[in-house]
């Protein structure tokens, strides 16, 4: 490796460090979102209670989706590594459609919620479930604006590696997304569910 | 290794990935599904495959591994499980503690 070459791994490395801490932090805070959901999850006053509002096939797809978009996200970032931009924008693409997919199936399913009177507002157990799952599905969206970012920089200009480096954080940022949407699932929908 | 080995490799890390993964999602939501299982056992079974998913995709899509990660890496990340483990226990303990105690009011 060149002289050149060895700093700019040197500083790939260091950066991904910071990102890692980063994420580390995040999943703090959704972990504290998660306990006061918990806490949070009786307090109905007398309105719709987790049994009652949540949709099975809603909650399947929505699994699906991002389970698919993490693999996705794995092979663009393979492509990228290797600089192939057609495989690197098929897959970036693809995991673009998912996550707005998901999006939407999220927003719908908001929306339904506050329509029928179980708005944020409603109980501290609904405020919880927004805080909670709303955070994550902002996530989802900066996720999305950052792909699309990905997706500028690529068409503008080879791959080099600044947009390796800028990939790998998002990489690591979508995987971590997936991983909350796995306590989100497992920890607020299925138990709802389940009669 | 050559770059094709390394692809085929790296490739086939996200699919086998992706296959757990997908078992372990397919699983709660079919106990789900399916009913029957005490609220229990019901929990715990959700709670344990949901520990191995959370194993699965850091081992294979996030790439740790106990001897290549960095160490500081592999630090912060278990110092985020201790931190989790402590916030996430200590608020359930005492709110549970609080409600125990405000029964009846």
């Amino acid at each position: 490796m060149s002289e050149v070459d060895t700093k700019a791994h040197d500083e790939a490395e260091e950066k991904a460090y910071g990102f890692w801490l980063f994420l580390m932090s995040d999943a703090i805070l959704f972990s504290l979102l998660f306990a006061t959901y918990a806490i949070m999850v009786t307090a109905t006053d007398n309105g719709p209670a987790r049994t009652e509002i949540f949709g099975y096939w809603r909650t399947a797809a929505n699994t699906a989706l991002l389970l698919s978009s993490s693999l996705t996200m794995g092979l663009a970032s393979i492509a990228i590594c290797e600089a192939r931009k057609a495989a690197a924008f098929q897959w970036i693409i693809v995991t673009m459609i998912l996550a707005l997919a998901f999006l939407v199936l999220e927003i719908q399913e908001f929306a339904g919620l506050v329509a029928q009177g179980a708005g944020p507002d409603r109980s501290g157990f609904l405020s919880a479930y927004f805080t909670l799952v709303g955070t994550h599905g902002a996530h989802v969206t900066v996720g999305l604006i950052w792909m699309a970012v990905l997706c500028l920089h690529l068409a503008m200009a080879p791959i080099g590696p600044a947009v390796q480096s800028a990939t790998e954080r998002l990489t690591m940022f979508w995987h971590l997304v997936g991983i909350v949407w796995i306590g989100i699932y497992s920890m607020v929908y299925l138990p709802g569910l389940y009669q | 290794m050559s770059d094709v080995k390394r692809h085929k490799r790296e490739v086939r890390n996200y699919l086998v990935g992706f296959g757990l993964a997908a078992l372990l999602t397919i699983i709660p939501f079919a106990i789900t599904a399916a009913g029957g299982l005490s609220r229990t056992w019901f929990d715990l079974a959700i709670l344990l495959a949901a520990v191995v998913q959370v194993l699965v995709h850091l081992r294979y899509f996030l790439h740790i591994d106990l001897r290549h990660t960095p160490r500081e890496n592999l630090l912060a990340l278990g110092f985020t499980g201790v931190l989790m483990v402590l916030m996430i226990g200590g608020t359930l303990w005492i709110m549970g503690n609080l409600a125990a105690r405000m029964m009846g009011t």
